[in-house]
């Protein structure tokens, strides 16, 4: 987004004459919305508020500002993100009646291996069937083949366009209050003004950090840097080497909070997560042994395709004010995981809140915030469960302990699936991090793991766990 | 069927749900084409319908502790997707608005049953009516 900054004066005259000689402060029969961004938060919010207002007989238009078509390769159509749609999100989507064919869908997930320098251990789906999708947000990395792949995010905007939704090709270039309404202002010069103002920018927009502004309380998130590649490999390649399985990796590497390589098709995706992630620490991962023999010959191919985007990491003060929502992670999101699933959350929620309740701030504090609070306390505990994880990641004593007690669940299918189950948990970002905890602090847990950690430090039960495959195939 | 999709694949002529058999999820038909079919009183087999992409089907389950009221298999190939009743059901009570689609859908599929069980009401009234002289002719004859 290009443009010149918002003046604060307008932002002030905003929040003095809302609702003041700008009609009521709720939609109505010929309401217009505008959102800025046609990600997944700016689709999912569209798809749900039309549908809402149609169930109710309620007749809105909504323009969607996105310039970008998801459908280039490379960084011009991308949305700089790790692509995995979780367990739970998959299921919530399909019961929404938003299905993800398999032209978006680049690989179904159905397992994790997790590797250690104590050994691979591999957990399974609960029901032995893919239930995680790993797709590309625009249409593909540079230097793939443009057949066959269509973009998560492209997917969604026709759903909107689908829905009624009008999409403006063009970027939102500034953003004033005029009568206590948002206007939105294109590149193209041409202006709208709009009874609601939905930004669904994310934290790699300019436009998060040009429209801030725009209401007088909100401060935006805080962000934190990092780093997603794809390796080309080749169908076959991936398909033996990776197979349907993702790969996290529990590595003593300072600074590293988590890693994964997604398989997709012809490529495989790697995200890094890290306390100030920047090249060191991506080199110092990929020239680990562990990662190394996650590739055929031990050997890391070239990147086909980098970049070095940020994730919030803790949520923004006061998104909505009168006429004005910020949703996705222009807003909150959960800490490190499903990103996507926090923009479903966080647009339904914003999309009930406008059309049964109301536009102002109070109807937003009372019927979206709470959405938003619930993800923000959830990350509070999310920080205890990655404090855990990181002293497991320190110690080899504990990593012992862990990949016995995963390895042993998985051999003995049917049987309590404690470990297991926090781990896929964790790693999936398929259920919230209060539950996870929670899991674990069944007296069972402990006490299980504690007998894992003396039996795996043992003469005769430390050495490297046998019989796990060193690759998904 | 590209088998990079989600959920699982299931092939022609295999069962996805049995009837009499008690079910914890119901389902989402992501690609492919089944048929839904019942047996009553140890009767042969009745096919009720077919199901496409998008459509759910096993709800029943998740809202009643019944048993599943009839068999779905698979015509062709096709993939099916769980939709676990345990991850539904929370989601629900923080999000009652999550079954809206499927009130949505059961609504859609009581009107058809309605429908069909009128056509037959007076399907059986024509017959009877018709009968009706058939009878009397006889009689008459």
């Amino acid at each position: 987004m290009t443009g010149p900054l918002n003046d604060t004066g307008q932002a002030r005259e905003q929040a003095s004459s809302s609702g003041n000689g700008a009609g009521p402060l709720e939609l109505m029969d010929g309401s217009r919305i505008g959102v800025v961004g046609g990600g997944p938060a700016g689709s999912f919010f569209s798809f749900f508020l039309l549908r809402m207002a149609e169930s109710i007989g309620l007749d809105v238009a909504l323009d969607v500002y996105e310039p970008r078509f998801f459908n280039h390769r490379g960084p011009a159509g991308c949305n700089h993100c790790g692509g995995i749609i979780s367990e739970s999100l998959v299921q919530m989507l399909a019961t929404e009646g938003i299905n993800l064919p398999s032209t978006v869908v680049q690989q179904g997930i159905d397992s994790y291996m997790l590797h250690t320098d104590q050994g691979d251990v591999s957990i399974q789906a609960p029901r032995d069937e893919k239930r995680i999708a790993a797709v590309y947000r625009g249409n593909g990395p540079r230097e793939s083949e443009p057949t066959r792949i269509a973009g998560f995010d492209r997917h969604l905007l026709d759903l909107t366009k689908t829905s009624g939704g009008n999409v403006v090709r063009n970027m939102a270039r500034e953003i004033t209050w005029h009568g206590g309404r948002p206007r939105i202002t294109s590149t193209d010069g041409s202006s709208q003004d709009y009874d609601l103002l939905v930004m669904a920018a994310g934290v790699n927009s300019r436009a998060l950090d040009l429209f801030s502004d725009a209401s007088p309380q909100f401060k935006p998130p805080k962000i934190q840097r990092t780093f997603i590649c794809e390796f080309r490999l080749g169908p076959d390649t991936v398909r033996e080497w990776f197979g349907t399985s993702m790969h996290v990796f529990l590595l003593d590497i300072p600074r590293l909070v988590f890693a994964a390589i997604i398989p997709k098709g012809d490529f495989v995706t790697l995200c890094l997560l890290g306390d100030d992630l920047d090249q060191e620490l991506v080199e110092s991962f990929l020239d680990s042994p562990d990662v190394k023999r996650c590739f055929p010959g031990s050997v890391v191919p070239p990147l086909a395709c980098h970049c070095f985007p940020h994730i919030n990491v803790e949520a923004a003060v006061r998104p909505y004010g009168d006429r004005i929502v910020w949703i996705g992670d222009g807003g909150v999101a959960r800490l490190y995981k499903d990103g996507i699933g926090s923009a479903y959350r966080t647009a339904k929620a914003a999309a009930k809140a406008a059309v049964f309740h109301g536009i102002s701030t109070d109807d937003f504090r009372k019927h979206f915030w709470p959405a938003c609070r619930s993800l923000d306390i959830d990350n509070s505990i999310a920080k205890v469960v990655f404090a855990v994880t990181h002293l497991i990641q320190r110690s080899r004593f504990l990593r012992r302990g862990v990949v016995r007690m995963t390895a042993r669940e998985q051999q003995r299918k049917g049987s309590s699936n404690r470990m297991s189950g926090v781990l896929w948990d964790t790693f999936t970002g398929s259920a919230p991090y209060r539950d996870i905890l929670l899991r674990t602090m069944n007296p069972s847990f402990p006490l299980t793991l504690a007998w894992n950690v003396i039996a795996g430090n043992m003469p005769f039960g430390n050495a490297r766990q046998k019989g796990e495959p060193s690759n998904g195939g | 069927m590209e088998g990079s999709g989600l959920g699982k694949v299931y092939g022609d002529g295999e069962v996805i749900v049995q009837q009499g058999e008690i079910g914890d999820c119901m389902f989402t038909v992501q690609e492919g084409q089944l048929e839904v079919v019942a047996t009553h009183d140890g009767r042969g087999e009745v096919r009720i319908g077919t199901m496409e992409t998008g459509a759910i089907f096993g709800e029943m389950a998740i809202f009643e502790k019944e048993v599943r009221s009839a068999t779905v298999r698979a015509l062709g190939s096709a993939r099916v997707l769980t939709i676990d009743k345990k991850t539904f059901l929370r989601r629900v009570q923080e999000d009652p608005s999550l079954a809206f689609n499927l009130v949505r859908m059961m609504s859609h599929r009581i009107r058809m049953l309605t429908e069909q069980v009128g056509e037959r009401r007076v399907g059986g009234e024509r017959r009877t009516s018709e009968d009706r002289p058939h009878t009397d002719r006889r009689a008459g004859g």
